[in-house]
């Protein structure tokens, strides 16, 4: 049911053979003298289509590397390549404007990715529906629950129509049964639009519910530590006891790594 | 290999989570909020007319000093039927107002230019503060010096009260903006001047008009000093000089309406123009916590 390690993505799309490729992808913090190194060596291909998720401690640079990906922060050294052009990103806090209403968040990633005014309504409205929140265009942002607001962020990811999805914990900060819903939605719309995700996480239930690939990083500094293809079939249920043996397995390794501080 | 069926009625799950979550508003009855808005406000100004008529029925000051509500009533009632007081009032306002808006197309670009320029700031931003708390009224015996009795001194008066306030809402409007909105708006392509717009000056639009709010107050304020201490007959008579006219002829009653009249225009426009401007844009945004 898991096999550990993974030479190559499971699907293959026809066109460019990756969403992202991060070639020895490296990070460090602060002055010349006092830097930290966040990231080191890391290389990782994500197919078109792919769910990778990343899984590792908290600050261990899981959100350095998203930014890196994003485009938000140059990598100290190595290559970074997104042939889908700027990818979306979603973060833990839904990051919606509050001066503009569910829809109109939605609109402004449209406008600036050049969709003209007629169109834009319309569109919105459809991507609405496809995180079935049909009625929430004029809604503003503190009237919608947190998973109304994650669900219209992510929206707003989609309007971007980018080949790559990033998602920076994006369910963290939110109750176990909404989370669990989100869960469906987002395998459901990750089907639905064929999009590749590199989705973030420190929960490793949530990493082996979602992901086709788990890749463990380790901390300080980050390092692709092991990865695991998870071969679930879709839908996948968190409870479901295939995906609890695994989740066993990474946590035990996951803990592995993070006892290794311990020691010196 | 055991994977449970997904629910068929997903959204039906969605739907309720999202009815049990999300934020309810009701809005109050009419006259609740007449009741607690109102009535409030209402009853403290009865509360000091009243102690100000006691003040004056046992003769706390002579009464030449302290003249009787009604005195004062009196005096503002006579300016009324003379077809003097709405005259007096709008010359003030519309200096006022000028010298506001002048103050805002002055004033913001320069906000713009301190906040987003580090040079700038280094060099201007703290005498920009620095101007903030300086009382206006000092520059006046040397705008009188420099432009003489007219109009230009009043102007000059009103921009040096008034630039530095509304210039500084905006730079603090601007430095409180959350990174994520900045980091959420590159994602999403708001880079550069559509990022400004788009994003920086909507996410900073709070502090700024609570800049314009205070650069009025200090509008208005500057406006009066000037206005009492540069009195000239080739000026119009505003309310600064209606004071000031009123003290000169020791015209007690007359120096206290002008006083009240100040302080209500004052008063009103905030209520009448900016508050509500204010309200709405924080409502809009869920800001105003425990207000209706
Ligand atoms: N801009 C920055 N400057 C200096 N150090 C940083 C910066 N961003 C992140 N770090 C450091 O990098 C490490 C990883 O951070 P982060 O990527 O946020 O971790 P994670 O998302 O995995 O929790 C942390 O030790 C953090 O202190
Ligand atoms: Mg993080």
């Amino acid at each position: 049911m898991a096999t550990p390690v993974t030479e190559q993505p499971v699907q293959q799309d026809a066109g460019v053979p990756y969403a992202a490729r991060l070639d020895h992808v490296s990070k460090s913090f602060g002055r010349p003298g006092a830097q930290q190194q966040v990231l080191d060596g890391i290389t990782l291909d994500v197919a078109p289509g792919e769910f990778v998720c990343l899984l590792g401690a908290s600050g261990c640079g899981k959100s350095t590397l998203l930014n890196l990906v994003a485009g938000l922060d140059r990598p100290s050294a190595g290559g970074i390549e997104t042939p889908g052009g700027r990818p979306a990103l979603m973060f833990q806090e839904h990051a919606l404007f509050p001066w503009l209403t569910a829809g109109r968040n939605v609109e402004l990633a449209l406008r600036l990715r050049g969709v003209p005014r007629t169109e834009r309504r319309e569109h919105a409205e459809r991507l609405l529906e496809l995180v079935r929140l049909k009625g929430a265009y004029g809604k503003r942002v503190h009237e919608l629950s947190g998973g109304m607001r994650q669900r219209v962020a992510m929206a707003r990811a989609l309007a971007q129509d980018s080949q790559l999805l990033l998602m920076d914990e994006p369910f963290a900060a939110l109750d176990a049964i909404t989370r669990d819903v989100l869960h469906e939605e987002l395998t459901r719309i990750w089907a639905e639009t064929n999009v590749s995700v590199l989705f973030v996480t420190h929960n490793v239930r949530e990493a082996v519910r979602l992901g086709q690939r788990v890749i463990l990083l380790s901390s300080r500094p980050g390092r692709i530590a092991r990865e695991w293809t998870v071969d679930i079939p879709q839908p996948r249920r968190i409870e479901d006891s295939a995906v609890a043996d695994l989740s066993v397995e990474i946590t035990e390794q996951l803990r592995g790594e993070i006892r290794r501080h311990g020691q010196h | 290999m055991a994977s449970t069926e997904a629910k068929p009625d997903l959204a039906g799950l969605e739907a309720g989570l999202d009815a049990l979550e999300a934020p309810t508003t009701a809005k109050a009855p009419v006259g609740q909020i007449l009741r607690e808005k109102a009535l409030p406000p209402i009853a403290a100004i009865a509360l000091v007319l009243v102690l100000w008529q006691l003040a004056y029925h046992f003769q706390l000051k002579p009464h030449y000093q302290l003249p009787s509500p009604a005195d004062v009533w009196g005096s503002v009632h006579t300016m009324w039927l003379q077809g003097t007081l709405l005259g007096y009032i709008w010359t003030s306002v519309s200096r006022g107002a000028l010298g506001f808006l002048a103050s805002v197309v002055i004033g913001t670009p320069l906000g713009l230019l301190v906040a987003r320029v580090a040079p700038v700031r280094a060099a201007i931003g703290p005498i920009l503060s620095g101007l903030q708390s300086m009382p206006s009224v000092a520059w006046v015996p040397a705008a009188i010096i420099w432009f003489g009795l007219n109009d230009s001194t009043i102007y000059a008066v009103v921009l040096l009260g008034a630039v530095p306030s509304i210039a500084n809402g905006l730079v603090s409007g601007i430095d409180q903006v959350p990174p994520l909105f900045l980091r959420a708006g590159r994602t999403i392509g708001a880079t550069g001047l559509h990022g400004v717009r788009h994003v920086l000056l909507p996410a900073a639009l709070p502090g700024y008009l609570a800049g314009l709010k205070q650069g009025w107050a200090f509008s208005w304020r500057s406006l009066m000093a000037a206005e009492i201490i540069a009195t000239s007959p080739d000026l119009g008579t505003g309310l600064g000089q209606l004071l000031e006219n009123a003290r000169t002829n020791a015209d007690m009653p007359g120096v206290l309406a002008a006083i009240l009249l100040i302080l209500t225009v004052g008063i009103g426009i905030e209520l009448l123009v900016f508050r509500p401007v204010e309200r709405r844009v924080l409502r809009s945004r869920g800001l105003l916590a425990g207000a209706r």
